[in-house]
């Protein structure tokens, strides 16, 4: 559509080399399939995922910090991380490096002794790969690209918390209908529409997976998680459509934990959006790593025609 | 969810009359003595001064008690003493014994943020709850809590090598809070993937475990961030008035 995203830096961040490997295979293949040039930041690190900043928050801005700068001095003014993790940790060190004067300090001081560029607010802007699909390409010519259309398959679209928690540190949400929505999102039920499927009325879109407690305190994760499923089924949903890696193997871990533990079965099935976007348009289910799952979902994909 | 039905009256303010006859009518049973006036004197006057000064707590005293926080939160809904709306009370007016009742849950916020999407007054309720909790370990309140014995792993790992293994973090997760690696839930998940998954990408993830993933060149980071971790962990504890001594006695 537009081409503003024709070629961006792309990082895929930890997850997406290890539990989330299928997230980033399916990203690749898709973003292939559109014509969208992924280029990987060089030699990046780890964003400080949920566990830094709770040793210290300022430590997390300078290792976000750091990747922003290599996205800099590859000359990017924008990349795309399709975890939300580190989607949220980039846009967190961006805002702070902008408001805050003490993690300014911290982060100069760091990058100034680790020898590298000392990132400055403004110079590049994050995206998710939610709006690197949405604004890149768009519903339109999405759908003209569908060749294996999602019809009849109901999906219930799951954001978990940090695509849209804390707002403050998304400035382009919330600006009006074209914009995404931190109360309601709706970026990837418009894609899967396009795609042909049939979203189902989901409440608990932002709701909490507890991915960040998922094993320290696995019984809460369980309970946050079975309550995702068993609404998602109440509300007629084939498939959960995830566009995280820890809230993706949050649901799969503790589906199976919810069935061996508490003895609550469920059978809703678990994709990345971007494995359902990549079938549609006409991807195997192998290309978008849906064997890489740790859950089962291609009997389904079979009944309905697409696989 | 469930709706939880919550009693405002602890098990210890509660008498006991197996029988009791007042003016004739039988009043036997249990009895709330909650009207009992009740004189508190060991206020910590500098309790919220001691959250703010760590991070997270910095706007605390913002704070107007709306209750938006509570009523937001995920870890409320399946566990109604999970009250940060109260604690935040609490710590404002000073009643660290009261607060103590709950050491040991308030470490189980999930860092969702509903909270702080609700809060109009920007007070940031999840960073207190880490505050908080970071608070009752520097005060040797309570033990490691499992979430930082992973914060800390995780974090250590990063600074080694800039990049996270999962399957190491795991491990050590498991092996650091005195759990079997095996647990059956794991064990059947892992058992399906193996059987789906092509011998090649078996491979990968095995050779995974041996080499890790690391960035190049990381030394200079490490050493920075090795430096002013130091830092912190020195401001934290001058903040409570801790000495490095016991902090380092701590460490070992």
């Amino acid at each position: 559509m537009s081409g503003k995203y024709d070629k961006v830096a792309y990082y895929p961040g930890c997850a997406l080399e290890g539990t989330g490997h299928a997230y980033n295979r399916s990203t690749k293949a898709v973003g292939k399939k559109l014509g969208l040039d992924l280029v990987e930041l060089k030699n990046w690190n780890c964003c400080g995922a949920m566990e830094v900043k709770n040793v210290d928050p300022k430590l997390q801005t300078y290792l976000s910090a750091r990747n922003l700068s290599i996205a800099k001095d590859m000359g990017f003014d924008t990349v795309m991380a399709p975890c939300n993790g580190c989607y949220h940790n980039l846009k967190k060190a961006e805002y702070d490096l902008a408001n805050d004067d003490a993690s300014r300090e911290v982060n100069t001081r760091l990058a100034t002794k680790a020898g590298h560029t000392d990132y400055q607010s403004g110079d590049v802007t994050t995206i998710h790969a939610l709006d690197w699909i949405k604004e890149g390409i768009g519903e339109e010519d999405l759908k003209s690209r569908v060749k294996n259309s999602l019809k009849g398959l109901k999906i219930a679209n799951y954001y978990g918390c940090m695509y849209t928690r804390p707002r403050h540190i998304f400035p382009e949400k919330d600006q009006g209908p074209d914009s995404e929505s931190t109360s309601k999102p709706h970026f990837m039920d418009d894609l899967l529409a396009a795609a042909g499927a049939e979203n189902v009325e989901y409440p608990l879109k932002t709701a909490c997976c507890g991915g960040a407690h998922t094993l320290s305190d696995s019984d809460t994760s369980t309970k946050l998680v079975l309550n995702l499923l068993e609404t998602a089924e109440a509300c007629g949903a084939d498939v959960i459509a995830t566009e995280c890696p820890t809230c993706h193997s949050g649901l799969e871990m503790h589906q199976m934990r919810a069935e061996k533990v508490f003895g609550r079965k469920t059978n809703v099935k678990i994709l990345y959006f971007t494995q359902l976007l990549g079938i549609a348009l006409g991807l195997s289910p192998r290309k978008v790593g849906v064997h890489e799952n740790m859950s089962e979902s291609r009997d389904l994909l079979r009944e309905k025609g697409l696989a | 969810m469930p709706i939880h039905e919550k009693t405002l009256i602890r098990p210890e303010n509660l008498i006991e009359h197996e029988e009791l006859v007042l003016d004739g009518v039988d009043v036997s049973g249990h009895w709330s003595t909650f009207i009992e006036s009740r004189t508190v004197t060991d206020y910590n006057e500098a309790l919220q001064e001691e959250i703010a000064a760590l991070p997270g707590g910095e706007n605390i005293h913002r704070c107007w008690q709306c209750g938006s926080c509570t009523n937001a939160c995920t870890v409320n809904a399946i566990n109604p003493d999970f009250n940060p709306r109260y604690w935040i009370y609490l710590i404002r007016v000073g009643m660290e014994e009261e607060l103590l009742r709950d050491k040991d849950i308030i470490w189980q916020c999930v860092s969702c943020n509903k909270c702080t999407y609700a809060c109009p007054r920007d007070v940031f309720p999840e960073g207190v709850m880490k505050a908080t909790a970071h608070w009752l370990e520097l005060k040797g309140y309570t033990e490691k809590k499992p979430s930082m014995i992973f914060d800390e792993e995780f974090t250590e790992q990063i600074v080694a090598s800039g990049k996270i293994e999962d399957g190491k973090v795991l491990r050590r997760f498991f092996q650091k809070t005195g759990q079997p690696l095996m647990q059956e839930w794991l064990v059947a998940m892992v058992r399906g993937l193996v059987f789906r998954l092509p011998v090649s990408l078996l491979m990968k993830m095995g050779l995974a475990t041996l080499f890790h993933p690391r960035t190049s060149g990381w030394d200079r980071s490490r050493r920075a961030m090795e430096d002013y971790i130091d830092e912190r962990h020195e401001a934290d504890r001058k903040s409570l008035g801790l000495d490095m001594k016991s902090a380092e006695m701590g460490a070992e």
